[in-house]
């Protein structure tokens, strides 16, 4: 061993072949631009290249790639929603998630944990029934357990919760997994870049170019683009590329924090959320506890932490796991998150040609990356909005149809 | 913690109010038209910006309008909620 580690260490050091390659200068023009390099911004690009043979593809960073919610968000994967248009989606999305590790050549660390909705009231365990319903019609593993199950599965917990709100039962979602977000990023901006996309950071579109109701490019802090497909995939800057183009959505923005805890022995491989204590947590594999807690109560479009944050989730997580009031938080931050009032995304064409929309995901859009990325390649390949999203248009508010994905909740991610 | 000043009730904690969405003007029943309906009810302008918000002080169970801009959160001014305000906005 000590020879082979010493010739190892004589010999020439080999060139680690960089993950990206160098950075082109910007083209005058693209075939389509994508605005915004997170995850689905990145994922669209991969798909449009790979599944469409569309290669002239810009996406266009303001800051760094993933830089945004995506490497924000606790990562958490799941399908166990509550409509059927929300549960068909997301389960597509969770099929694409198991396969991407192979398909990157990639670890993205993806970890089947087993997901566990807590209920506290009986209004809550009806809700978990119905879930669990819908669930299992559409195939989806997904059963509501009772109290022992938990006392099993999650043996730290305190399921009287200090005698306040006592734990009445769960829904159980097997498949519920978390992931290693940047690396979700980073899998699919190498593939779109190796397959001929164009990633630029430091790249900020600052206007939409439009002339008789189509696009004609972009403004960006490094000079004008042509383009006549612009896909903005933004996330909590959506507000802001809406208002360049004078188009009007339901999308309120609002800070949505997490912190995690020093690191302690592995205890609890499940992710448990309680949408009553409006909590969830998960034990990374570095071991730290990662928690978070529904948005913040006021529009801001901000990513500032704050002690209020983890005064309230700490104060309820001790209730839930009473030996937590010994250990230390290690790290907080905020993403911006775009809401929407039926908790569902808003995706695919709007009323100016050539100009799609990827928005809407609030708190629950990383596990939508996959699904996301490809179905909107498809949308824009074919300018058809996928059957997928079809439910998910923007024109479903003036047309009364909203989703109403209570399932997605604010703090169920 | 974030303390706000108020006409009547004083110096009170942030956490003491609920946040009830900005200030906008509701179109008259009568003649409103689908459109300007779907746009009350559901679209917002939710770019950063400096808007007129409905904000509930839960202890007192007063409605308060604060002037708040939503990129710092400094709210620069507070007046009691009444028709006068709602037709200012
Ligand atoms: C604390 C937190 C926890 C979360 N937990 C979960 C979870 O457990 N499970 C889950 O499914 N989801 C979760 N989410 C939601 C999830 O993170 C997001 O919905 C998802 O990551 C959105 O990905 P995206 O690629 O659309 O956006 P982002 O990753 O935000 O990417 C958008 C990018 O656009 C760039 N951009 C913006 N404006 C411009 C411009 N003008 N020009 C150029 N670039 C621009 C930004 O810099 C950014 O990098 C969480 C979010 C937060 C904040």
């Amino acid at each position: 061993m000590p020879l082979r580690l010493l010739k190892y260490a004589w010999k020439k050091p080999e060139e680690e072949p960089r993950f990206f390659p160098d950075e082109k200068p910007l083209k005058k023009a693209y075939d389509v631009v994508i605005i915004g390099g997170g995850g689905h911004g990145m994922a669209c690009a991969y798909y449009l290249a790979k599944e469409h043979g569309i290669t002239n593809v810009a996406v266009l960073e303001q800051g760094y790639i993933g830089g945004g919610n995506t490497g924000r968000n606790t990562t958490i994967v799941r399908s166990n929603y509550l409509t059927a248009e929300g549960v068909k989606f997301y389960d597509q999305s969770v099929k694409l998630f198991e396969d991407l590790s192979d398909e990157f050549d990639l670890n993205i660390f993806y970890s089947t944990r087993g997901h566990f909705t807590l209920a506290h009231t009986d209004s809550a365990m009806r809700t978990m029934r119905w879930r669990a319903e819908v669930n299992k019609h559409y195939g989806i593993d997904s059963e509501v357990v009772d109290v022992e199950t938990i006392k099993k599965d999650i043996p730290y917990m305190d399921v009287q919760c200090n005698g306040q709100h006592p734990v009445m039962g769960a829904l159980y979602h097997a498949p519920g997994s978390v992931a290693r977000h940047d690396a979700v990023a980073w899998g699919y901006a190498r593939g779109a870049q190796m397959r001929g996309v164009e990633i630029h950071q430091k790249t900020q579109v600052t206007e939409i170019k439009t002339q008789d109701g189509k696009v004609k490019g972009v403004q960006t802090n490094r000079g004008f683009i042509e383009a006549s497909k612009v896909i903005s995939m933004v996330a909590g800057s959506t507000p802001r590329i809406t208002k360049m183009v004078d188009m009007q959505t339901p999308i309120e923005v609002f800070p949505l924090q997490a912190c995690v805890t020093e690191p302690v022995k592995p205890f609890m491989n499940t992710i448990v959320v309680s949408g009553s204590l409006h909590v969830y947590v998960s034990q990374s594999s570095r071991g730290e506890l990662v928690m978070g807690a529904s948005v913040d109560p006021a529009e801001l479009h901000s990513t500032r932490s704050t002690l209020d944050f983890v005064e309230g989730l700490t104060d309820q997580m001790m209730d839930l796991f009473p030996f937590t009031s010994r250990l230390k938080i290690m790290r907080q931050w905020a993403g911006m998150s775009d809401i929407t009032p039926d908790f569902a995304p808003i995706m695919g064409k709007t009323d100016l040609e050539g100009f799609y929309l990827d928005a809407g995901w609030g708190t629950w859009g990383f596990k939508a990356t996959p699904v996301s990325g490809k179905t909107m390649a498809y949308t824009v390949a074919n300018d058809r909005d996928h059957d997928l999203i079809k439910p998910f248009s923007l024109s479903r508010f003036e047309e009364f149809a909203l989703v109403g994905e209570k399932g997605a909740a604010s703090v169920g991610h | 913690m974030k303390f706000v000043t108020c006409p009547h009730i004083g110096k009170r904690a942030l956490s003491e109010f609920t946040y009830g969405g900005e200030l906008r003007v509701e179109p008259d029943i009568e003649t409103v038209s689908d459109k300007q309906w779907t746009d009350y009810v559901f679209h917002r302008h939710s770019e950063p910006k400096t808007q007129q918000e409905w904000w509930y002080h839960r202890p007192t169970g007063m409605w308060f309008i604060f002037t708040r801009n939503t990129l710092t959160d400094l709210i620069s001014q507070v007046k009691v909620a009444s028709r006068g305000a709602l037709h200012e906005a």
